[in-house]
This record gives structure tokens, sequence and C-alpha cells, in this order.
């Protein structure tokens, strides 16, 4: 396969109506053969910014440029990237040979494949998304997770620059899409395509993605590594969405975060004064036998304990402090806070 | 230039716009607009006396009192056949279900003849109710009502029909299990969620009716300030060559049917609380 | 008990108001023997209004048919101002009665009508003549193939175009290979009802047609021609063929919703 080409998106505006862009000055520098995710609650903007590289959609303001190439006035016929729908788009009226052939067929003559050449490349894909056998049936015949790869197959086969896929696991059961995401990565360090997916699975984009462009209200919030979203959040946004962190509300003063009422002794923190956010880890958040909070439940995942915590109104996920061996439910307990991560509050 | 025009990556949209508004212009825009236009040529005082001579009252009163009353009758009919169909398995339902669509696909004129040979005096209907009972169907008000009445039958049937099969059986169910009887299910929980099809079923049999002509005319007898249906009147003025008048009586009917048609949709609102924004 | 009286009493009802006049056609038509009947139809006049039957359905049902599939396209499958408006306006002609369907005709085109002197000027005639059937016939079928299209366009929505287009397919391609093939029984059904009601309608053609015996008069025409001279065998021998027709298109029209209907089904 071609080696790929990066993506360039610069001041990428868009508006649907009136009210909120969809797209608000998006910028993104996608390197060639990247695999990134688009990650972002719904209503962020992930899938317009998708649809817009493709041709699909149109830009108010801002610019694409795929490897290279402005893609203004391009129409999406002539752009040549892959787009796999969110619900695959297949053509129900065609075998899945005819839906995976399509992109070859309808090239003008002078650049069509012959029939039997078409014909090789079309069983060279099914064999690469590994449903060789399913050539001759109909799309409603054959189950979500090989329509996914039949739709990956057709978008392959006019031998793309650039993959987009929307929610690419969105419509399969937890096992499937678990299996498909693995083999979509190891078919990405294969091939070698640049690759760009939508999702709204923070799991699934860290588990697969080389950088994360965690998008919010129609901006790229941050585009980030996994681990360093992780770790060097750039907001109390990033800070919330990824991971399951609790989120205390506190109050600085002169150094130190106070989280009345909650039970919990104060924090130095280098923020300025004023309301603020502490993002604190379940596994952070240390309960030890004592007064101030209740613990309500006890789960063992088979490595550890997870307790969830009655305090100031208010359920915590915390985890039992070295040396308390046996919580239950029902006893009292002193929290304590190991590490935080701090934010001054928006306003 | 372009700022109204969606930006798509579908092709055909200018081509196939251009088409339509091509097509609607010449074919029912323009005409349209002579019949609006046309009554008040001759002044509005003579437009306004053409559509109130009694002959002509009398005309627009049987067209639209038989076509409302056709539609009221329609409802129930329509609802039970609608129901049958949807409800019951039994042999000949596809037949049965094809044939509630005859009155779409038949000629009006062939229904018109039909009706009139069962009807008539001497018919197969007509004989044995004018010697049992002393009853005059056709040519009599009582054989345009039945003409409307099998025009517009089917459009209440299919307006039903989608909404009875979404119908969900757990609504019925909960409410038997809430302990209503059969009789309180139908009518606290089937009929309300029916009414909005049933009125818009109402108004396109009404619709329907109003202006049908074919299967009326031979049953009707056509007598002045009888039996006079208002398309009828229509085609005598152009026989007349009075076309004001024609038209005259033509952009009343609309009128008045556009009018019916409000109140309907009105009413539709107020049935539907769930549907207002 | 109540479901048996409610299945009964449908039935009757639709035995007593339907099946009973299509009977009455076929036996009036047959009531002095098959050769009456035929003979009926094999007259020149009746031949005549047959064969302008046909070529007025042959001019106004594919007029109807690309303008109908335009008007679904463009509506179902883009967004654009005006669109609701538009929808209402392509179901006019249903809301209106075929007399006046006519009617406009004649105001436009007829003797007194706007164009009506400037026409005889120039010899050229539009009402009382092949024109002006096909015009009226073409009113009163408008919405018949746009009405089928378009909730069943909205319904598949845009995805398998937009798919077509980012594996590059062109307009005509994407239409023929991917549009046509996920709507063609609807069209089919659509066209079979515009079909049935182009030959078959009345009142629009009445008022335009002049009843020039074996010029300007179609089937139903005929029918009242001949029912109005009390020449009963040869109204109903005429009236039992444009029945047999109706009974044509909705056999069709049940078989075509079936095929759909496993299209549809096996795709859901």
């Amino acid at each position: 396969m071609t080696a790929g080409l990066g993506v360039d998106v610069a001041g990428l505006t868009r508006r649907f109506g009136a009210g909120r862009p969809a797209l608000h000055g998006v910028d993104l520098a996608v390197r060639q053969g990247e695999f990134v995710a688009l990650l972002g609650p719904s209503g962020s903007g992930k899938t317009t910014l998708l649809r817009i590289l493709a041709g699909l959609e149109f830009p108010d303001a801002g610019r694409v440029r795929v490897g290279g190439r402005d893609m203004a006035g391009v129409p999406a016929r002539a752009r040549g990237v892959g787009f796999v729908f969110q619900h695959y788009a297949l053509f129900r009226h065609m075998t899945v040979f005819e839906n995976v052939a399509f992109g070859l067929r309808v090239r003008p003559r002078a650049r069509r494949p012959a029939e039997a050449e078409i014909a090789r490349r079309v069983r060279d894909l099914l064999a690469l998304v590994q449903v060789p056998e399913l050539e001759r049936r109909y799309p409603e015949q054959i189950s979500g997770g090989q329509r996914q790869r039949v739709a990956l197959a057709r978008a392959l086969a006019i031998e793309p620059p650039l993959l987009l896929l929307d929610e690419p696991f969105g419509a399969l059961d937890a096992q499937v899409r678990k299996d498909l995401r693995l083999w979509l990565r190891g078919l990405h360090d294969r091939l070698g395509i640049t690759t760009l997916f939508v999702t709204h699975d923070q799991d699934e984009a860290m588990a697969i993605a080389d950088r994360i462009a965690l998008l919010r209200d129609g901006r790229v919030v941050q585009f980030d590594a996994p681990e360093a979203l992780f770790e060097h959040p750039a907001d109390a946004f990033v800070a919330g969405f990824l991971g399951d962190s609790n989120r205390l509300p506190c109050v600085v003063a002169g150094g130190l975060a106070c989280f009345a009422p909650l039970p919990l002794p104060g924090m130095a923190t280098s923020l300025p004064d004023g309301p603020a956010l502490a993002f604190v880890r379940p596994g952070a958040l240390l309960a030890a036998p004592g007064e101030g909070a209740v613990v309500q439940g006890v789960r063992h995942d088979g490595r550890a304990l997870h307790l969830v915590v009655a305090a100031g109104g208010r359920m915590l996920e915390a985890a039992p402090a070295p040396g308390w061996d046996a919580p239950r439910r029902g006893d009292a307990c002193a929290l304590s806070i190991a590490e935080a991560r701090f934010f001054a509050a928006q306003q | 230039m372009t700022g109204w025009r969606p930006r798509s990556a579908l092709p055909g949209f200018g081509l196939s716009l251009g088409v339509t508004l091509l097509w609607l212009s010449a074919i029912v825009l323009l005409p349209l607009a002579a019949l609006a236009l046309r009554p008040w040529e001759l002044g509005v005082a003579s437009a306004w006396e053409s559509v109130t001579q009694p002959r002509v009252l009398a005309a627009l009163r049987l067209s639209f009192g038989a076509a409302l009353a056709a539609a009221a009758l329609d409802v129930p009919l329509g609802l039970l056949i609608a129901w049958v169909l949807v409800r019951y398995r039994f042999p000949g339902r596809r037949l049965a279900d094809a044939m509630v669509d005859l009155p779409f696909a038949l000629p009006t004129a062939v229904a018109g003849v039909a009706l009139t040979a069962l009807y008539a005096p001497n018919g197969w209907v007509g004989e044995p109710l004018g010697a049992s009972l002393g009853w005059r169907i056709a040519f009599t008000p009582w054989g345009v009502l039945i003409a409307l009445v099998f025009v517009g039958l089917p459009f209440v049937v299919r307006t039903v029909e989608p909404v009875l099969r979404d119908l969900p059986a757990e609504a019925e169910e909960a409410a038997a299990t809430l302990g209503a009887t059969r009789a309180q299910a139908l009518r606290r929980v089937v009929l309300p969620a029916l009414a909005p099809a049933l009125l818009t079923g109402f108004g396109l049999a009404f619709a329907r009716a109003v202006g049908e002509y074919g299967s009326v005319i031979f049953i009707a007898g056509n007598l002045p300030m009888l039996t006079e249906i208002a398309p009828l009147l229509i085609v005598i003025r152009l026989e007349e060559f009075d076309y004001a008048g024609a038209a005259a009586v033509g952009l009343a009917m609309l009128v008045l049917a556009f009018g019916v048609l409000l109140a309907v949709n009105a009413a539709q609102r107020r049935l539907r609380p769930w549907a207002r924004a | 008990m109540a479901r048996r009286l409610a299945l009964l009493a449908a039935l009757l009802v639709l035995a007593v108001l339907f099946l009973l006049p299509l009977v009455a056609v076929f036996a009036e038509a047959l009531r002095r023997g098959w050769d009456v009947a035929l003979a009926a139809i094999a007259e020149p006049d009746a031949l005549a209004a047959i064969s302008l039957t046909l070529l007025v359905a042959a001019i106004a049902v594919p007029v109807n048919l690309l303008g109908g599939v335009a008007a679904a396209w463009c509506i179902a499958k883009f967004d654009f101002p005006g669109k609701r408006l538009l929808v209402t306006l392509v179901e006019l002609p249903f809301a209106v009665s075929p007399v006046i369907s006519g009617l406009v005709w004649v105001l436009l085109f007829g003797a007194h009508g706007w164009l009506g002197p400037w026409l005889q000027a120039h010899g050229l005639r539009i009402v009382f003549a092949l024109p002006g059937l096909v015009l009226a016939t073409v009113f009163v079928t408008f919405p018949f193939v746009a009405r089928t299209l378009i909730p069943l366009m909205q319904d598949q929505g845009r995805e398998e175009e937009e798919a077509a287009a980012t594996l590059g397919a062109g307009g005509l391609q994407t239409f023929f290979r991917v549009t046509l093939p996920n709507i063609r029984w609807a069209l089919l059904s659509g066209v079979l009802l515009c079909n049935a009601r182009a030959m078959g309608e009345f009142g629009a053609v009445s008022v335009v047609s002049g009843h020039v015996r074996g010029q300007t008069n179609t089937m139903p025409l005929h029918v009242e021609i001949l029912y109005n001279e009390y020449q009963f065998a040869g109204a109903f021998a005429v009236a039992a063929l444009l029945a047999l027709l109706a009974l044509v298109t909705l056999g069709a029209k049940a078989l075509l919703e079936r095929l759909a209907g496993r299209q549809a089904g096996a795709a859901g």
C-alpha cells in the first residue's frame, strides 16, 4: 500500500443554523501514518470534523490539507478518502463482493481495472479483513462485526491515502468491540494508512490510538499521546473526562485548599485564591477507621478493595488505607487525600 | 448567490429542484392562478352574485353536507375494517386488504354506473328496498351519500391502519393489569391514541368526497336544487361559456374546502397535546 | 362472540360497498352474453376511445414519473428553505376536485380563456383536443409518484449515497446504481397507481374533452356517452374492461408491496 499522507487542519469553523457552532476554530496536524482518535462527548463536533475531512460536510471558514493538497472545492468523490460510516452504509441491494468492488467499478473507463483484476483485488481485501467466505452474501445476512469488516474493505478498495472511521465500534457488542479494535490497530500497523477515528469511549481511544484529540464544544482541548493526556491534563474538563476521578469542589485561600463541608483535611496548592476543583482518583482517596464518613459499599475486583463512602452528603469512591484489611459496610471511617490535581473553577 | 442553497456532497440538487419547480409551476400553479383570478373579471359584485344564486347555494350545501356526512360515516366503518385487518387473522384477509384500495383504482365513472345499477329502483339493491320499505336511494341525496361513502372509505382505513399496527399491545395489557375492563381499555387507551389518525382520515375522505364527480353524477339524478352537486354546476356553467361563473363556483369550493381542512387541522392539534411544542 | 361480530360486520361492509358494485359491473356487461359485450368493445368508437386512453396515459405517466422522481430526490435528500411548502404544493392536486382540475385548463386555453384567442389565431387547439386531455390528466395524477417515493427515500437517508460519493461515484452512477435499486418497487407501485388513475380519470377529462366521439373520447367518457344513450350493455362492457384494469393494478400493487416488504424486512 502507498505511504499515508498527513492531515493539516487550520481554523476550521462550521455552524448549523443559529446557536453554538459545531466546530469553532479547530486546528489539528496529524502526521502521516499516524493512528488518531477524535474523542469527546456527544455534540462536541467530532463527527462534523470527520465529515468535513471526507468532503461530506463543508466548513464555513478554515482550511483542510491532506498530503499538502488544499481540499477546498474538491468534491467528496474526487478526494479518494476512505470513509467508514457509523452504521456502515453498505449498499443493501448488493452482495458483499459488489459492495467492495463498487469503488473500482465506478471509475472512469481509462482508470478502471479489468473485471478479473477487480475480482482479484476484492478477494485480497476480503481475505485481509478475514471474511473471504462472505462474498456472495448480502449485508443483511451477516453480523454487525462482519459488516464492519466489509465496510472497511470497501473503503480500502480505492487505496485511500487517508482512512476515516465514524464510531467504528459503536454498534457492536462489548466483546466483539474489544476484539475488533485490537485487530484494527494491527491492520493499521501493517498498512500504515493515516487513520482518524471518532469515538466517545475513552478506553477505546486510550487502548489503540497513537494520539488522541480531545474535543469539547467544537474545539480541540488537547491533542496528545494517551499517557500525556492522563498525566498532564490541560484543564479540568480533560481531567474530568478521562479516568473516573472524584470531583471535589474546594476553596483556595493563601495556598491552602479547603474542602468544607466535606470532612477532608486541607491541602497545599499553587493555585491563586478562589473557588477550585480537585480531581482525586479513587486510589488516592484513602479511608481509615475513624470519624466523618461511612462505608456504603465494598467491592473486590480480584486485585484490590474498592470502597464507596458517604461523606458530607455525597458518595465518593475511595480505597482502604494500608493496614485496614477488612472494611465492612456501615463502618465509620476518616478520609485523607494522598494526591490531587487542582484546577481553578471555571466561571 | 449560493447562500440559500444547501451545500451537500450529493449531486443533482439544482437539477432536481429546477425540474420540480418547472413541472409544478406549469402543471399546477399557473392553472390554479387562472382559477384564482378569473372570477373577478366581471367585478366583485358579479362574482359574489354568481356564487350566491339559490341554485349554486343548494349545490354547495349538498356537496359539503353530503361530503361531511359521508366522511363522518367513513370514520366508524373505516375503523372497523382497519381493526379487523390489523388484529384478526382470517382466510381471505389479504384479499380483503387489497379490496380496500378498490375506490383508489376503480375509475370513478365505472363506480358511478355500477352503484347506479345497484341502487336504481329496478336494481339489485334498489328494487327490494323500494318494494319492502318504500325507500328510494338512487336519484335522491341518499344516492349521493352512498357514492361519497364509497370513495372516502379507503382514506380512513389506510390512515388508521399503520397507527393501529404500531399501537403496542402492552398499552391495552397495562390497562387490564390496572383493572380496566375491555371497554374501558378501548375507550380510554385505544381510541385516544387513534383519534388523530381518525381525524386525518376524516379530513382526507372529506376532501376527496367534496370534489367527487364521476361516481356521483350517475346516481344523483342531477335535479337542480335537489340532487345537483357543485362540481356538476361548474360543468354546466362551462357549457354556457360562463367562464367567470364557473371559476367563481370552483374558487368558492376550494376556499370552503380549505376552511374545513384548517378546522380539522386545528382540532388535530388539540387532540395531540404531546405533539405540541 | 364480539370478535366474530366485528369480523362479520367488517366483511359485510366490504362486500356490500366494494364487492357488490364490482360484481354488478361484470354481471351487467355479460347480461346479454359474451358476444354482445365483445362486440361493444370491438366497435370502432370504442376502439378509438381505448387507443386514445392508452395514448394519453403513455404521455402523462412518463411526465409525472420524471417530475415525481426529481421532486422526491430534492425533497428527500436535501434540506432547503421552503421545503415544507414544496411538499404541500406537490400534494395540492389531490385536494382539488377533478372538475376543477379540468376547469383550470379551460380557463387558460379555452375559447374564452386567457390564451384562447391567441391559440385560435395561430390555428392551435389545446382544449377539446389531445393536449388538453393530457394536461388535465397530468394535473390529476401529478402527486402519485412523488408521494410514494418521498417517505421511503427520507427513511433510507443519505448515507448510502454519501458512501458512493466517497468511493468516487458520480451523480448518475450514484442514482442508477445505489438509489434506484433501493426504491424500485415503490417507484413501480407509484407508476401503477398513476397509470390506473390516468386511464380512469373522468371528471377532469370530461371538462376538457368536448366529447367528440372517435376523436376526444377516452374510455371513461365513452362509458358515460353509451350509458346516457341507454346502451347499457355497451357501457358496462367498456366499464368492465376498466374494472379489469383496476383489478390488475390492485393485484400488482399487492404483489409489489410484498416484494418491497421482503426487501425492507430483510434489511431490518
